[in-house]
């Protein structure tokens, strides 16, 4: 594990206050909502980046939006951090515990409270999955677009903080155009709702700036979401390209002619082969590249469609087409593509998902990019793309139990980010910053962008007590990195908390 | 002379008044002086939309409008980065030579408001946040704001998001740009998300139907899998007194021969695939045995054009409001408006545009008042002579009020960017 440095423990707080702590939140929930032994802890310690573990003072699970209210508010005045969390299914340790802090779980708050057909929306408590959304409603063809991998398992309060996409975003957007409204509790306990059923809302965009703010703002304790009606017919290509450069063409020229597929994927060789051993998808064993290519929209719509993206693959030298012919063939297409991590977890004992967005036109120079770094750290990478919107996956394996294996993960996977950053794209495309990318928000940044965004997170958190410690860089590690003037050991912006 | 004339006369009383920085570090060193002096700016670009919101009364006049400029165009990466005061028309122009567009149709609010045509300008159109017909399908302005840069209050120069559509790298202050009105940084320069155009576009006409059934085709359309991008509902011309909205002299189309009321779902694509949507449609709606006609083509263009420009107004010194609702509850608020304001439904009935004959601040807080029980919001868009000046131009509660009022703090510390011009105090 390496070591991350988090912001200053107060010690003071864990020896002297926490059965204190205890018997206040006990005034607001019930006993069995609260746990604080160590043993109980342990399950908490971290969020689906594993390599960072650290276990909170205490957990509780409020049951509803009064008790997150008056849990916050305690909080704010005790001045004790709240860390908030969903599922647990981030990626990029947004919801990681600090020892001082409370971690507040949303997950009793699991109900879906309206469904409502007239204004095409569902109200649903932060803990409902992003799926059961889906289900709720698929009886009269209706759907939750977003559709993150980790849809079975993770909330939808949870993709409201991240800003979660899923491989419909080009067509069908992230969440954040896909909400129409939150309840939300602030720090200091105030409960509000912004948005609700109606299309935008005025004044600043408030829920525009918590959508993707990973829990750094508000705690979220319920969403309105946009449903759309199903459309009549998709179907699936699969295309497989004997160059990546062929693939990288072809998927600008599927863009460029006007087409918006409603999913595009790619994978590189080594993905193709991890997958397809994996879940026996069916795909191009001798292809360099494969495709994805999803076409929705009513059954004219989708032949005109297929027929058009065909005529393109074939002019960029595809190697193999297949249509899906059925749904379940349709969905074999994906099952591989959706087993990219399991199947990489068979390949290797450990690995690391990164999450870069580049534009689309830079795919090849970055995938090369990558075989390079690859070979300079010595470690294998197999490569998912969300074609469509320029969304990387690189997934890095390595053995944890092997001296330094992380560290030097890490470096990799820092170098492909700050790549990304170079060739125009941002430093992460869905998984969120969190602890994992915090400190290359400098590589995307100048002090002046992130100055104005802690001004604005101590706007709506004046301690910032709030998920501390994510997102922003530590301060010092910019100044060492020269992005800071540091003039005589005085350095600027001194109201500003350090971590 | 109008109010808002004398007001013009005392305040901009000579050209030194207006400032017009040729770049971005002018912007700065503009702002930066007024920040350390406390000198209030008004920000603007080609004033299409200056008479939306409170009237400013600033010492000095910020005019971005020589920030013009394409900057970088991809079409094949789906975006398009230029200076914030560059003319909307000539952005679309330049995505029309590629078969793309701003897909949130960007409304002439000129003509409207001024009397002659004026789209705007890219920062313009972001700071106001206000789209057309097609919102429901493709989202707004806000939807297609992928990045900006540009000036804060204390004068530093501040960028948020970037080229790509998936990005969730710190807070998304784009989306915080969209519908600030000015009041938080002074834009130079943002990128926007385009689409490919549409070969066509149809326009299915059901004539004659109650507010009950029209707004029940409008939803059970979008409900559809048809792909519909605009759905309207016109009421049959009433006689209310002083109001001028008239929707046979504004649509004078050789195929919309008939005078009663109009409910009209548009589809957009190739052709033969929008026949086959149009016909589908009709089968779903079951609405074969209704007296319905179809518009295609230019007269479809047309149609939807005079719809997003809001010709329906151009003749009318009323005041002008529009109302924002869930889409189930329009029927109800017609019944307790109509018989004193002219109407029509947009954004397949979530959007209400209403044209008020002598409207009274008290009259206004009253539409308001029920507007906000049902969930909704309420701007007026133009004031009347007969009321000029209305003190709560937008909709906001107490505690989006104090949440507001922090956030511009954190970007205006000293509150010199449009101050007042959304709020009192923000």
């Amino acid at each position: 594990m390496t070591k991350l440095i988090m912001p200053k423990i107060d010690r003071k707080l864990i020896l002297n206050k926490k059965v204190e702590i205890v018997s206040e939140l006990k005034k607001i929930t019930k006993a069995e909502n609260i746990l604080d032994h160590e043993d109980q802890l342990r399950p908490f310690e971290t969020d689906a980046l594993t390599a960072y573990k650290q276990k909170p003072l205490i957990v509780v699970f409020p049951e509803n939006t009064k008790e997150v209210s008056d849990i916050l508010a305690y909080c704010n005045q005790e001045r004790i951090k709240v860390v908030p969390r969903g599922a647990g299914t981030g990626l990029s340790g947004g919801a990681l515990p600090l020892a001082d802090s409370i971690l507040l779980c949303l997950s009793k708050l699991n109900k879906i409270i309206d469904i409502d057909y007239k204004n095409r929306c569902v109200v649903a408590q932060p803990g409902v999955t992003n799926l059961s959304i889906t289900e709720a409603v698929q009886d009269k063809d209706f759907y939750y677009a977003p559709d993150p991998s980790s849809q079975i398992a993770c909330s939808i309060g949870g993709n409201v903080a991240e800003n979660s996409g899923g491989v419909h975003s080009l067509k069908y957007g992230t969440t954040t155009n896909n909400i129409f409204g939150v309840e939300v509790v602030f720090m200091d306990g105030t409960i509000t709702r912004l948005g609700g059923k109606t299309y935008d809302s005025e004044g600043y965009d408030l829920l525009g700036l918590i959508t993707g703010s990973e829990g750094l703002l508000c705690v979220i304790t319920e969403v309105t979401v946009k449903i759309l009606k199903k459309p009549q017919a998709v179907k699936a290509a699969l295309i497989g390209f004997s160059t990546i450069e062929d693939g990288g063409k072809c998927v600008t020229e599927i863009i460029a002619s006007g087409i918006i597929p409603a999913g595009m994927e790619m994978m590189d060789k080594a993905l193709i082969h991890a997958t397809d051993n994996f879940v026996k998808a069916g795909y191009p064993r001798d292809a360099e590249a494969m495709l994805i290519v999803e076409l929705d929209g009513t059954d004219e719509e989708v032949e005109e469609l297929i027929e058009r993206v065909i005529k393109i693959s074939r002019k960029n030298k595809s190697s193999s087409i297949k249509i899906s012919k059925s749904e379940k063939q349709r969905l074999k297409f994906w099952a591989g593509r959706k087993a990219a991590f399991p199947a990489c977890g068979d390949m290797a004992p450990d690995y690391y998902c990164m999450d870069g967005t580049i534009p689309r036109n830079k795919l090849v120079q970055v995938l090369k990019e990558i075989a390079k770094l690859s070979k300079k750290y010595d470690l294998p990478v197999a490569n998912a793309f969300h074609a469509g919107d320029g969304n990387l996956h690189p997934l890095i394996m390595y053995d944890a139990n092997e001296k330094n294996a992380l560290e030097k993960t890490e470096k990799f996977g820092a170098e492909i980010l700050k790549y990304c950053v170079k060739v125009g794209g941002v430093l992460t495309g869905e998984h969120g910053v969190g602890v994992e990318k915090r400190e290359l928000m400098c590589e995307m940044f100048n002090n002046n962008d992130i100055q104005q965004q802690i001004k604005l997170k101590k706007s709506l958190d004046v301690s910032s007590l709030l998920n501390p410690g994510k997102v922003y860089p530590i301060l010092r590690k910019c100044a060492e990195e020269g992005r800071v003037h540091v003039h005589r050991g005085k350095t600027k912006f001194t109201d500003i908390p350090k971590f | 002379m109008s109010i808002e004339e004398k007001q013009n006369l005392q305040t901009y009383q000579s050209s030194d008044f207006i400032e017009y920085p040729q770049s971005e570090k002018e912007v700065a060193a503009f702002i930066r002086k007024s920040y350390k002096a406390n000198i209030p700016i008004e920000l603007s670009g080609s004033k299409s939309k200056k008479k939306i919101g409170k009237p400013l009364q600033c010492a000095k006049i910020l005019n971005l409008s020589n920030l013009n400029g394409i900057i970088e165009y991809l079409p094949e990466e789906l975006y398009i980065k230029v200076k914030a005061g560059t003319p909307i028309q000539l952005i679309e122009e330049k995505l029309k030579k590629n078969n793309q567009q701003l897909a949130f149709e960007p409304i002439d609010f000129g003509y409207f408001l001024n009397g002659k045509s004026n789209y705007g300008t890219a920062g313009g159109q972001v700071a106001c946040n206000i789209s057309g017909p097609r919102r429901f399908k493709v989202g707004s302005v806000r939807d297609h704001v992928l990045g900006f840069r540009g000036v804060n209050g204390k004068g530093e120069i501040i960028k948020s998001g970037g080229v790509v559509v998936k990005n969730v790298t710190g807070y998304d202050l784009s989306k915080l740009m969209c519908g600030s009105y000015g009041t938080l940084v002074a834009l130079t320069e943002v990128t926007f998300k385009v689409l490919p155009t549409f070969d066509e576009s149809m326009t299915l006409i059901i004539h004659n139907q109650s507010i009950e059934s029209g707004s029940g085709y409008l939803s059970d359309s979008v409900s559809s899998s048809n792909d519909v991008s605009g759905a309207v509902y016109f009421p049959k011309n009433s006689d209310i007194t002083g109001c001028v909205m008239n929707i046979e002299d504004t649509f004078k189309l050789n195929d919309l021969k008939q005078d009663g009321s109009i409910t009209a779902i548009r589809v957009e694509g190739s052709k033969k695939l929008i026949e086959k949507k149009t016909n589908n449609l009709i089968k779903e709606l079951q609405i074969s045995n209704l007296n319905i006609s179809v518009l295609e083509k230019n007269q479809s263009y047309i149609f939807w054009k005079k719809v997003k420009n809001l010709e329906f107004f151009y003749s009318s010194n009323n005041s002008i409001i529009r109302i924002v609702i869930p889409p189930s509850e329009n029927v109800k608020l017609i019944y307790q408006l109509s018989n004193k304001y002219k109407y029509y439904l947009d954004w397949a009935g979530a959007l209400i545009w209403l044209e008020a004959f002598e409207l009274s601040e008290h009259m206004f807080e009253s539409i308001r008042k029920k507007v906000v029980k049902i969930g909704g919001y309420v701007t007026m868009i133009k004031n009347s002579e007969y009321l000029p000046y209305v003190e709560e131009v937008f909709t906001i509660n107490r505690h989006r009020f104090n949440i507001s009022q922090n956030i511009k703090k954190s970007f205006d510390p000293k509150s010199i960017l449009n101050p007042g011009k959304m709020y009192t105090g923000i």
